[in-house]
């Protein structure tokens, strides 16, 4: 499985990236994950700015023509921002799930992005998928 | 990759040399998509898709008995077929719920053909062999032998006619009619039915011939933009146009009536049939509940399983749904009581926690021009 992964954050064995910014960490789903959703048709997320999140959570769900998929906070702590934007251009994820399709922005500890898998790790991972 | 128990039709090399994603469906390892569903079904809407549905089971019957007994265990009025007419119908058990949606095709007054769904084949043979076999009608299961491809579209029929004369005549057939032919040098029984919505053929052909013909197709196919097509986006053609899955939609729980299927049960048929007093009762009481096609209002996508809520009162469940890419809605399927089943009729789905209102429509959701 030749997927793309870059360099620059972390990774979680759901198919997340998470990686700090700016004073956030933001989070979105990695291409791994696109390719096996597909043509992705609607992001639910049903968490607000401001609302806590916990690490392992589920705080939305990205659905495709054929199937769903939940998103699970990497790591606990604040909502500081959710892309508004996926609610009416879903595609952007198929487009760029890496910059411009981040799910949603915490405000939480830094430190803990450390804990999630390395991109290497992550390649890992996938090639034992299938 | 592939679980050691799945089976492959004999285009299975041509599936994962075209990029085909490859996923379990029914005993087979099928493509679920190539490209990608939504293209994939654009192309079907608009050009013509290709589909590998080699999978579903065939059943041949012949003798002078074969029609009779065919009519004896389904829903639709075998004998009114002529020679190289097919029909649709279903197969009930004595309670008069479905066993399986068929098609059945008349090649000639003593040879018949019965295509079953692929998931019911370990069903539907024997309960066919059985009748066959008491009626003294020869009886082959010929899934394993037989490859069957779907070519659909605006422009399956001009694909088809790339292959000369005997193609070019395909287009002269009526819908549900059927012709022994040769295509692109292959031997093939052509049907013009599908699972679409969309004008086009069905194609039975040895399994030998099957690379042959997917790849002439494919290639004739190109320059009117013909794209093979997976599994998902079948799906989501077939769901448009309001077509049954059987083990969705309808199944043995369900009856043909409540499907929505009753035009398939003729009840004054000449031959008697399983299901056939159950099913009188069915009709003469009337039915509690029906399956309605629905549109989501709200932010949502409904899926099988999901279940259907009037209030905070569960009323029904949803058997089919999904983003429809020609409709431009997310839509579905749902078995609701009969006083919510009106056109209009508003009520909401459990999306995983997240009540999203919905509202009955008109059925099929898509009709081409």
């Amino acid at each position: 499985m030749s997927t793309d992964i870059k360099d620059d954050r972390r990774y979680t064995k759901d198919h997340e990236w998470a990686q700090a910014r700016d004073g956030e960490i933001l989070i979105g789903i990695t291409a791994y994950a696109v390719e096996q959703l597909g043509d992705i048709t609607l992001v639910n997320i049903d968490v607000s700015a401001g609302d806590a999140v916990e690490s392992g959570k589920g705080f939305g769900t990205v659905e495709s023509v054929k199937t769903l998929a939940d998103l699970f906070a990497p790591i606990g702590g604040k909502i500081t921002r959710v892309n508004d934007k996926l609610e009416d251009q879903p595609e952007l994820v198929n487009d760029d799930c890496y910059g411009e399709a981040w799910m949603v922005a915490i405000e939480g500890d830094e430190a803990a992005i450390a804990d999630l898998l390395s991109p290497s790790d992550y390649e890992k991972l996938l090639s034992e998928q299938d | 990759m592939a679980d050691e128990t799945l089976a492959e039709t004999p285009l299975h090399a041509e599936h994962v040399a075209l990029g085909g994603r490859m996923v379990p469906f029914a005993g087979y390892e099928m493509p679920v998509q190539y490209t990608g569903v939504k293209q994939e079904h654009e192309a079907v809407r608009t050009a013509a898709g290709l589909f590998d549905v080699s999978h579903m089971g065939e059943m041949e019957l012949s003798g002078a008995e074969a029609g009779r007994v065919i009519d004896g265990l389904i829903t639709n009025n075998a004998a009114k077929l002529v020679d190289g007419q097919a029909a649709y119908t279903c197969a009930c058990n004595e309670k008069g719920t479905i066993l399986d949606d068929l098609i059945i095709y008349r090649l000639a007054a003593d040879r018949w053909l019965v295509v079953c769904n692929a998931s019911n084949r370990d069903k539907m043979v024997p309960h066919f062999r059985a009748a066959a076999e008491d009626a003294g009608v020869t009886f082959e299961d010929a899934s394993d032998r037989t490859a069957l491809i779907a070519l659909q579209g605006p422009k399956a029929l001009s694909i088809a006619a790339e292959s000369g004369d005997d193609g070019t005549a395909l287009a002269d057939l009526g819908p549900f009619r059927l012709a022994e032919t040769t295509l692109f040098g292959v031997q093939v029984t052509a049907a013009r039915t599908g699972y679409t919505g969309e004008d086009g053929v069905e194609i039975f052909c040895g399994n030998d011939g099957a690379v042959t013909l997917w790849n002439a197709l494919l290639k004739a196919g190109e320059p009117y933009g013909l794209l093979p097509a997976g599994l998902a986006a079948r799906d989501t053609l077939r769901l448009e146009a309001r077509l049954s899955l059987y083990g969705n939609d309808i199944d043995e729980t369900t009856n043909p009536i409540e499907a929505g299927l009753g035009w398939t049960v003729k009840l004054g048929k000449a031959t008697p049939f399983l299901g056939q007093e159950a099913l009188r009762a069915i009709k003469a009481e009337g039915v509690s509940r029906k399956l309605v096609g629905f549109e989501m209002i709200g932010r949502g996508i409904a899926r099988q399983g999901y279940t259907i809520l009037d209030g905070d009162d569960e009323v029904g469940v949803c058997t089919s749904g999904s983003p429809g890419p020609t409709v431009g809605k997310n839509i579905g399927l749902g078995y609701v009581p009969v006083a919510m089943a009106e056109i209009g009729t508003r009520f909401t789905v459990d999306c995983r926690g997240r009540k999203v209102e919905a509202e009955v429509v008109e059925t099929p959701f898509y009709k081409r021009a």
